[in-house]
């Protein structure tokens, strides 16, 4: 059984086709180590009785054609699922049963795959340690009270802790990406555009993107091509030439010219983390690549947008939880009574914050001020990384100014927790696709990514840099299973 | 620049979010400081530059004049909070 | 320049002129909604014509449907209007029992179609409104107060149809002129198909603004905008309201707050709606769920080619060619069923004849029944047969008002109804020589008088013939006879 949770996504899939293994016995492997594994946090809602249904009859008569055959899988809470419980980690969703699924997670399950149950995550994906979560805090399997970071941090944990093989989360300003980098797993996220964001509880609408998080390069390779399709629902999909991603990686990646920002060198960022950026830059010139020294003037900024984009475009999103149609109510004696006592009980802090910073800009005298201001400066951001790859191929960076931290530690300053994601910001701002890739640890022993960001719509060079210098870092997250009971 | 209590106030009513005043403190604080690192923005020139509101290089796409959901009354209604099976239902409203 | 009837509200020395200009909301004619797959008809039991987006569940997202931008462009190319080849669907942020999304998707800075204009027959001449803009946005759905007492139902059966907001600018001065402006806007839209412009269902209802200012000032006053009026009448009511409520508060020194107000149909009253007034800021922004709409030529151009005549061309038309007054041919192309009804008569029978039993007797009777064109019992080859038989001398005009009655109860062809009725007109001169003299014979005395001067009696002899005819002698061949044998 222990062998089972160890491989990754692509040897899973491997022995299944091969017959070696059934559906219902990884099924089980992974459904045991939840069990045990409950104090991590890393599940809203577990669907495993129909899981182990639905894998019986795979291994009965299902279509090992498929992409992820019989293959089990845990999602973000954030996907909506047919039947099963949707909460996007919060108190105003959590009766929320959908009637409907998500375009990603159907293509999971058209390609054969099984739902295991709803990870858990930041509320509606707002932060950046899964803290502000109405199921509370998750703890990262790297470390005691650590925390997996966010939003997708019951994702990245469950992944890191081997109670999924594969996930999915979203990104929306390094909600894959930063967990990833704290759990010392992969999560990639897409041009936007790539994957169809129908079904998946709006955060902000021009940042949020679906992409998997995996135990290494190629499975978010073979994840990639089972959920970035076009479709129609979304109005903001696009309909290009996508890669056959898993088949055409390549290892091969010299004379491929790589950026390295100076602006990504911020004040005060741990000796460490530099070194980690450093050997990044001798590996990939060790592998062929060139490296050239590059310029994005307007990375600062990219934060402060972010903090502008972000919340007015969620201030809107997220008018819709009123307590009318579906999810928590509060009484009240009259509709705005209702409307207020429903919102303030059913929101946790965090997302009232960024509502009340959404509506602010947005507010009449603010506008220009405020959001059209940002919008300009996303222009100028998206300018940036359009200048710099008139000569290079791909930038790489620290994915995170710093390693994991542990719970509580920031949650009473907010700007601070924002910093995290002061290298995974720009990314989303210019539609960009990028990879976190686990390249060293800390002094704790807490795992530190390094990450890639690609050009609109190339995810295969993106994927074929980070599956090289995978190959050379060796990377083991050695965990100790100490949550394990 | 800072935003003061009757401001928060304000912007709590706009968002239909009930705060009291302990609250109202709380928030006041956080979102100083949050704009005070906004604030970095006024340091940037954008007279000369358009705002970019969409990043999906593509153009809007028409659908058909088509009906293909029909009457799904009760998969809209049921997770509705009030029990009935017509309408949605919320306090009286006053005209 | 022809100068209009003034409308103007008298207080003691002052006169105020009336500025009013209208914001129309006109569903338009399709299918299903502007962003979702659900179907738009009226009338539908509640919550039954609603999808998952039109309800903003959870991760829905809004699809444009092509149609509704086809009959936006449509209804600009009607209106005279620029076609915007870029625009942008921005929410409008508030909320609101019906509006599900806690935003309505409209358009704000760059709407689809940009100034246009409206021209208005007027007693006295033509008058041209300017149109500000027309643009694209969703409807909400419906608050029900007045099934359960404790609590405010909702249907969003309508949440998510598509609209129409055609804004005018501040050109009207009176509620006629409204009346003849929103009239004319239903007309157009209704040549091209894009609204239904049915009032009683709501597909047309009209936010009014208003403001008075003294004859002769330049500057506009303080405007009231009066919300959501759904017919003309009430529009016309609420104007002479609003106007005579501004002009006294002006009287008597007092100043206008700009306002939205309602209008009470049951006290034929506006009043403040100060619960929409607080917390009044729409936070309009673009939606990040949509891309910039951009048209090109050729969209544009093929819609160009699909538009049909439209009244003022018509109108146009049947003055130069028919010799229509532009009286008539108004009111025959004010309707496109009407006008298509004449445009059928005539195709095989008299232009001058058909104006005047369509605008007389046809009109005249679906009005009584209260009856649309549309529903005519009577068809226009039916009438178009019963004016040829005028027109050949096989009926007599009055006879054919008895031929049109029984048409109009039995929907039969007026040959039939003539041949089982044995109503055809007696035109042998013979025959009706030979009544005549039968006649002439009957009333010696009355001859005498006649002959000796009293001209008056002439009718007398006229009508004892059709008399013995029952009224099928041909009055013509009556007149002659009559003259011949009496002289
Ligand atoms: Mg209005
Ligand atoms: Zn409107």
């Amino acid at each position: 059984m222990s062998d089972i949770i160890n491989l990754t996504l692509s040897a899973l899939i491997d022995k299944i086709k091969k017959k070696e293994l059934s559906s219902q016995e990884i099924t089980n492997a992974y459904i045991a180590r939840a069990e045990k594994s409950k104090d991590l946090n890393t599940y809203i809602t577990t669907d495993f009785e129909n899981a182990i249904e639905k894998a019986k009859k795979f291994d009965e008569k299902g279509n090992f054609d498929c992409k992820l055959p019989g293959v089990p899988l845990a999602v973000k809470d954030l996907f909506c699922t047919n039947n099963l419980k949707t909460t996007a980690g919060s108190k105003i969703l959590s009766n929320f049963i959908p009637s409907y699924e998500s375009t990603v997670t159907q293509y999971l399950w058209d390609e054969g795959a099984i739902l295991l149950g709803k990870l858990n995550c930041d509320e509606f994906a707002m932060g950046s340690s899964n803290e502000t979560s109405f199921f509370g805090n998750v703890e990262s399997p790297v470390g005691k009270k650590v925390v997996p970071g966010g939003s997708s941090g019951g994702s990245a944990s469950a992944l890191a802790a081997k109670l999924t093989p594969a996930t999915i989360g979203t990104d929306t300003g390094g909600s894959i990406r930063q967990p990833a980098s704290f759990t010392g797993t992969v999560g990639l996220k897409p041009t936007y555009g790539s994957c169809s964001r129908y079904g998946i509880v709006a955060f902000a609408s021009s940042l949020d993107q679906a992409g998997p998080m995996t135990q290494d390069v190629s499975d978010a390779a073979l994840m990639l091509d089972v959920i970035s399709k076009y479709d129609t629902k979304d109005s903001t999909s696009v309909n290009f030439k996508r890669g056959d991603y898993f088949k055409s990686l390549s290892s091969n990646i010299k004379g491929k010219k790589i950026g390295i920002p100076k602006e990504y060198r911020v004040d005060g960022m741990p000796k460490e983390i530099e070194s980690l950026w450093q050997d990044g830059i001798t590996l990939l010139k060790k592998l062929g690549a060139k490296i050239i020294d590059i310029s994005l003037p307007h990375t600062k900024y990219a934060l402060p947008a972010y903090y502008i984009v972000a919340p007015a475009e969620a201030s809107s999103n997220l008018a819709r939880y009123d307590g009318v149609k579906y999810g928590y109510r509060s009484e009240g004696e009259n509709l705005i009574s209702m409307y207020e006592n429903t919102r303030s009980e059913g929101f946790g802090d965090e997302v009232k914050r960024r509502i009340m910073i959404g509506t602010y800009v947005l507010s009449s005298g603010y506008y220009d001020a405020y959001y059209l201001k940002a919008q300009k400066i996303r222009r100028l951001i998206k300018n940036d990384f359009d200048e710099v790859y008139k000569s290079v191929d791909a930038i790489l960076t620290p994915s995170t100014p710093s390693s994991a931290f542990k719970i509580g530690d920031k949650t009473d300053d907010p700007v601070s927790m924002y910093l995290n994601d002061i290298f995974t910001v720009p990314v989303n701002l210019s539609g960009l696709p990028a990879i976190s890739i686990p390249a060293g640890k800390d002094k704790n022993n807490y795992p530190l990514g390094l990450q890639i960001i690609g050009k609109a719509f190339e995810e295969q060079n993106l994927l074929d840099i980070s599956y090289s210098m995978e190959k050379e870092l060796n990377f083991k997250n050695n965990l100790q299973d100490w949550w394990i009971k | 620049m800072s935003i003061d209590l009757k401001t928060i106030k304000h912007i709590a009513k706009l968002s239909r979010i009930s705060i009291d005043d302990k609250k109202a403190k709380e928030l006041e604080k956080d979102l100083n400081s949050i704009f005070e690192f906004i604030e970095a923005l006024n340091k940037v020139d954008t007279k000369k530059v358009d705002p970019l509101t969409s990043i999906a290089e593509t153009s809007l796409k028409l659908r058909g004049d088509e009906v293909k959901t029909k009457n799904i009354r009760e998969q809209i209604l049921k997770n509705s909070p009030d029990e009935n099976k017509d309408f949605f239902v919320v306090p009286k409203v006053v005209e | 320049m022809s100068k209009n009837k003034e409308y103007l509200i008298k207080r003691g020395s002052s006169e105020y002129e009336v500025i009013i200009g209208l914001e129309v909301h006109a569903q338009v004619l399709s299918k299903s909604k502007l962003f979702s797959d659900s179907p738009t008809n009226f009338g539908a039991e509640p919550n039954t014509q609603v999808s998952l987006v039109d309800a903003a569940f959870p991760g829905m997202l809004p699809v444009i449907n092509e149609f509704c931008i086809k009959q936006a462009v449509k209804t600009g190319i009607g209106l005279n209007a620029v076609i915007n080849k870029k625009s942008i669907f921005d929410r409008k942020n508030y909320f609101y029992a019906d509006l599900p999304q806690g935003y309505q998707i409209s358009q704000y800075k760059d709407p689809i179609v940009g100034e246009g204009s409206i021209l208005l027959d007027l007693p006295d001449g033509e008058k041209n409104v300017g149109i500000e803009r027309l643009h694209l946005e969703q409807d909400a759905g419906k608050s029900i107060h007045d099934i359960d007492p404790q609590n405010t139902l909702v249907d969003l059966n309508r949440s998510g149809v598509a609209l129409m907001e055609i804004v005018s600018k501040p050109d009207l001065r009176s509620p006629e002129e409204v009346n003849l402006y929103i009239k004319k806007l239903r007309s157009i839209m209704r040549y091209l198909g894009t609204c239904d412009g049915n009032m009683q269902e709501g597909s047309l209802r009209a936010d009014v603004n208003v403001s008075i200012r003294k004859t002769g000032d330049k500057k506009l006053g303080t405007r009231c905008e009066i919300k959501n009026v759904n017919s003309i009448k009430f529009m016309q009511m609420a104007i002479e309201y609003e106007a005579n409520r501004q002009a006294d508060i002006l009287e008597e020194g007092g100043s206008i707050d700009q306002e939205t107000r309602l209008f009470d149909t049951k006290k034929n009253e506006t009043r403040s709606m100060r619960s929409k007034e607080d917390a009044h800021d729409y936070r309009y922004f673009p939606d990040p769920d949509l891309l910039p709409l951009e048209l090109t030529e050729d969209f544009i151009s093929k819609i160009k080619k699909e538009i049909p005549e439209l009244p003022d061309e018509k109108k146009k038309r049947f003055v130069d060619k028919f010799k229509l007054t532009p009286y008539e041919a108004n009111i025959l192309v004010s309707d496109i069923e009407t006008s298509k009804y004449f445009e059928n008569v005539i195709k095989n029978s008299d232009v001058k004849l058909a104006t005047n039993w369509i605008t007389g007797e046809l009109f005249a009777l679906l009005n009584d029944r209260n009856l649309e064109m549309s529903e005519s019992p009577i068809s226009s080859k039916n009438l178009s047969t019963l004016i040829n038989l005028i027109k050949d001398g096989t009926i007599s005009g009055k006879i054919a008002k008895t031929v049109f009655e029984i048409m109009a109860n039995e929907s039969k062809d007026p040959k039939s109804i003539i041949d089982e009725k044995g109503l055809k007109q007696q035109s042998d001169p013979k025959e009706i020589e030979k009544i005549v003299d039968a006649v002439i014979k009957e009333n010696p005395k009355n001859v005498e008088l006649f002959k000796s001067g009293k001209d008056k009696l002439f009718g007398f002899f006229v009508g004892q013939v059709m008399k013995k005819t029952d009224g099928k002698a041909n009055p013509k061949l009556v007149n002659d006879i009559l003259k011949k044998k009496l002289n």
